[in-house]
């Protein structure tokens, strides 16, 4: 049998969750004050886990590398969040979000987790509106609702083009709360740099204090990592500057096994790179797809005006190709058609690297208040950074990497490998499989943050109570030290090294390479070359790198170095996941691996399992673990949006 | 759109930690791609310090999105630069004129201290919210949420005040380094909506006693804060925080701090 055991409870789907909830051990109100719980990342997550496990009554400690909770990256969540609700009577339930999340995952996620997330998603609306989330309404003063990609109903809740902002607000409120209570402790500009193991069990965590360099360790009873996704492997991503995948990847080193690496999100409209000085890419929400049409121009090289191109010469290929979804085919098929038309020589602006996203015939049909009401940030947004307006032209989009389905392997718990170690949200692999549908990110954190972990992790620590085995770790024991010593070692390499290349050029290099052999298309020759080239890199980062300054007091370019070392690890991962799955499935599209008609092609009999990777050290061969993944409630089948 | 070349003066801020010495630097900054939005302007005069061996300029930003509220700096007196209702990550170079002298600084407020450079400690904000930012309710005990239903136009002015990014650019502006606006918007959109009720008045009580004790100035309505708010938050909001505080001092006792 495999060391993976997903621990998903008996019985039917549908009551697994409930039947789980009326018998999971307690942990009485005395004794939860004596536990202390570590949440690391303070987005939807962490915020909600932070805040609720307070409320509970556990001694939290909420860590962020930020100055303020609520600067996460969940904040820039645009588009909505998706909830079972059927407030439209248009057919919706729990179980046909169940089924559209499977589908639209390409049948490579955890059913259990999957329909756990479409119940949970009905009681997440009614806690962020009593927190105050200000949602779209509609007139009669009830809430409104609109429709995201890889679904044909309308449960989308929104707040604008803003509404991760407004519901990290909402968990920031209910987080700051705790701390005003006393129950949260809040640490800011902290960054984790470990994680401590005792006889196999997590214990704790190292981190480092970014304003004075103090490095310092802190004990838990259990530790969750709520911090995000890993897409800036690729250097140019939709995720905040500052995201990065330390803690997962030092958990990873430490024990726990990585699930997917290769599910890579690719978001189809964002705005173009426009030149070598790029930073970051931005997205313009999937949201627009209710209302934009996407094109192209029917004949190669066409080079007029778009407004001069007549209807006749345009061509709408998504809802050419697919009738029923049209411009809404999920995120995975609408950026792999994206760029099949610029490989064919289609693509418009001055790189040829984009398509048109035209909102002509939706402002001639609604009025231009009407699309300032629903998009109008977003439209400002494109207006600011390319000084076009989408109101007198179309948008210009290109794919970029957004989000990333595969995070630490995590059992029905959210629990790592490693016991007491939990992953929440984004850091985790577990409810999107292979492809992740648009409003389910924001609707996941919060499921995991304010209704699975309150949960599962009395679970783990009513065990801790009743065997009388709770006692503190002090942090003079010898794996923190040790784990405190390796942590800074590591940071006085990277200081040391005085070499000629700076942080950022090599993460430029290596996220091209990322790009472009283990982006949007792979083949087995690409990624044992890119193999190759991010060995080499690494080897040359650890020789050449260039970070100045000591590590005592704030030192940007050294929080950068020590996380693009982790990125260059990972990347290689990724890799090597790519190209052990050969088939293709959701964002993972192998070149080898497809129908005729271009669609992604998997192979069930031989890979319908989640692959979980463990560390064997640095450029050593990773051993995997494969949970396979059983399907008794939905039927596998070719995914159509025809 | 074609894209220009342009040559920059900057003079920044530099300042190795709270209580060192600061002073001005002059840099250049050489041909800057026009499509570059200021921080990436930053970026390519950051690889150039390090190529020389000068330590990188320190300045805070994340989502380069302008919704993080993470990035601000004062540029040549204006907080977030010259455009209106534009965080410095979404400034772009386009608006600059080649040959032009900047003057970069951090936000200047005493409840504000500088960290490094441009990066100032802005948790005061963040102690002003656990002062009574929220409404208190628990995980799991929210009714269905289409119960209270909420007038439309109620809703979106509620929504309006609740897009304030925490970036601190009021304060920055304001002669008295005030965070009202900041204060207020919070204020606003709690108490405007069904939910804010219960907890209305001692609410905007707890609040100004915390920006009191912060060490913020007093508002005197100048309107700057409004004028550099990048997400043009509204001073109408520090009307309705005055109504209620007003309202809860005249509630004798109910509502003490």
């Amino acid at each position: 049998m495999s060391i993976l055991d997903s621990k998903i409870p008996s019985g039917e789907l549908h009551e697994k969750w409930t039947k789980y909830k009326s018998s999971v051990p307690l942990v009485a109100p005395h004794n939860k004050r004596k536990l202390k719980v570590i949440v690391i990342g303070t987005g939807l997550a962490g915020a909600s886990a932070a805040a609720t496990l307070g409320e509970l009554g556990y001694q939290v400690k909420a860590i962020t590398y930020h100055d303020s909770p609520r600067r996460a990256h969940s904040i820039a969540a645009q588009g909505g969040i998706n909830a079972a609700k059927n407030y439209r009577n248009d057919g919706d339930s729990i179980s046909r979000l169940f089924y559209e999340t499977v589908k639209g995952g390409d049948f490579r996620a955890r059913e259990a987790n999957v329909h756990r997330l479409a119940e949970c998603s009905v009681s997440i609306i009614d806690q962020c509106v009593a927190q105050g989330v200000p949602f779209a309404r509609e007139y009669g003063g009830l809430l409104a609702t609109r429709s995201f990609g890889g679904t044909q109903v309308k449960r989308t809740f929104y707040a604008r083009g803003q509404t991760g902002q407004q519901l990290l607000l909402g968990a920031y409120s209910a987080l700051m709360r705790q701390v005003h209570e006393g129950t949260v402790e809040l640490i800011s500009k902290t960054e984790l740099l470990d994680i401590v193991v005792i006889d196999g069990v997590c214990k704790g965590v190292v981190v480092r204090d970014l304003v004075t360099g103090k490095i310092e360790s802190h004990f838990a009873h259990a530790v969750l990592l709520c911090t995000g996704g890993y897409g800036n492997v690729y250097y140019l991503s939709t995720n905040a500057k500052n995201s990065n995948a330390s803690a997962a990847w030092r958990a990873h080193k430490k024990g726990a096994l990585f699930g997917n690496p290769c599910y890579v999100q690719i978001h189809p409209t964002c705005i173009p790179v426009s030149g070598d000085y790029q930073s970051k890419l931005t997205l313009m929400s999937e949201s627009l797809r209710n209302d934009g049409r996407v094109w192209v121009p029917k004949n190669k090289g066409d080079n007029r005006h778009p407004a001069q191109i007549p209807d006749a010469d345009r061509d709408y290929y998504l809802e050419r190709i697919y009738p029923s979804f049209g411009n809404l085919v999920p995120r995975d098929v609408a950026s792999r058609n994206a760029k099949n038309q610029c490989d064919q020589g289609k693509g418009v602006g001055e790189s040829k690297q984009a398509v048109y996203l035209d909102f002509g015939d939706a402002i001639n049909r609604f009025g231009k208040k009407v699309i300032e009401e629903r998009y109008g940030n977003l439209f400002e947004m494109y207006d600011k950074i390319t000084g076009e307006s989408p109101y007198e032209q179309p948008m210009r989009i290109y794919p970029a990497i957004h989000y990333t389905m595969g995070g630490l392997w995590v059992d029905y718990n959210l629990m790592t490998t490693i016991p007491g170690l939990y992953a929440l949200g984004e850091a985790n692999f577990s409810d999107h499989g292979a492809n992740r549908l648009g409003a389910s990110a924001l609707m996941q954190g919060l499921a995991d943050g304010y209704f699975v972990i309150p949960y599962t992790v009395g679970d783990y620590l009513s065990k801790m109570i009743s065997s009388g085995n709770y006692k503190d770790v002090p942090t003079d024991h010898p794996a923190f030290k040790d784990a405190e010593k390796e942590a800074k070692g590591k940071l006085d390499k990277l200081l040391s090294i005085n070499g000629k290349r700076t942080v950022d050029d090599f993460h430029r290099e290596a996220g091209k390479v990322m790009w472009d052999y283990c982006g949007m298309a792979r083949n087995a020759s690409g990624l044992k070359e890119a193999r190759t080239k991010i060995q080499n890199i690494r080897d040359e980062f650890w020789k050449n790198l260039k970070v100045l300054g000591t590590g005592e007091s704030l030192n940007q370019s050294l929080e950068k170095a020590n996380r693009v070392a982790d990125f260059l690890e990972l990347g290689e991962l990724m890799i090597v996941d790519a190209l052990h799955r050969n088939e293709s499935c959701g964002g993972h599209f192998r070149e080898e691996y497809q129908t005729p008609e271009g669609e992604a092609m998997r192979d069930d009999e031989n890979f319908c399992y989640a692959g979980a990777w463990e560390f064997k050290g640095v450029g050593n061969e990773p051993t995997l673990h494969k949970e396979w993944l059983e399907f008794n409630n939905v039927k596998l089948s070719q995914r159509s949006y025809k | 759109m074609s894209s220009n070349r342009i040559n920059l003066t900057l003079h920044v801020w530099r300042q190795d930690h709270k209580n060192a010495q600061g002073g001005f630097k002059t840099y250049q900054a050489q041909n800057i791609n026009t499509h570059a939005s200021f921080l990436e302007m930053l970026d390519v005069v950051n690889e150039d310090l390090i190529a020389k061996g000068e330590e990188p300029i320190a300045f805070e930003h994340d989502c380069r999105e302008g919704i993080c509220g993470s990035c601000g700096m004062v540029i040549n007196g204006r907080p977030h630069g010259l455009l209106p209702g534009t965080t410095v990550c979404q400034l772009h170079m386009r608006f600059f004129k080649d040959g032009e002298e900047l003057w970069i600084e951090p936000w200047r407020a005493s409840a504000f201290p500088v960290v490094k450079d441009l990066v100032v400690d802005r948790s005061a904000f963040d102690r002003i919210i656990a002062a009574g930012g929220y409404v208190s309710v628990d995980t799991g005990s929210a009714p269905e949420a289409n119960a209270t239903p909420i007038p439309k136009p109620v809703a979106d002015i509620a929504f309006e005040a609740a897009t304030c990014i925490g970036c601190g650019a009021c304060v920055a502006a304001c002669k008295n380094a005030s965070a009202m606006l900041f204060v207020s918007a919070k204020v606003s959109h709690l108490s405007l909506l069904p939910q804010g009720q219960p907890e209305r008045y001692q609410r905007v009580v707890n609040m100004i006693a915390q920006m009191d004790e912060e060490g913020f100035g007093a508002c005197t309505n100048t309107g700057a804060c409004e004028a550099e708010c990048p997400k043009n938050i509204s001073l109408s909001n520090i009307a309705r925080l005055n109504r209620d505080y007003i309202g809860a001092r005249l509630a004798p006792k109910q509502y003490d701090k």
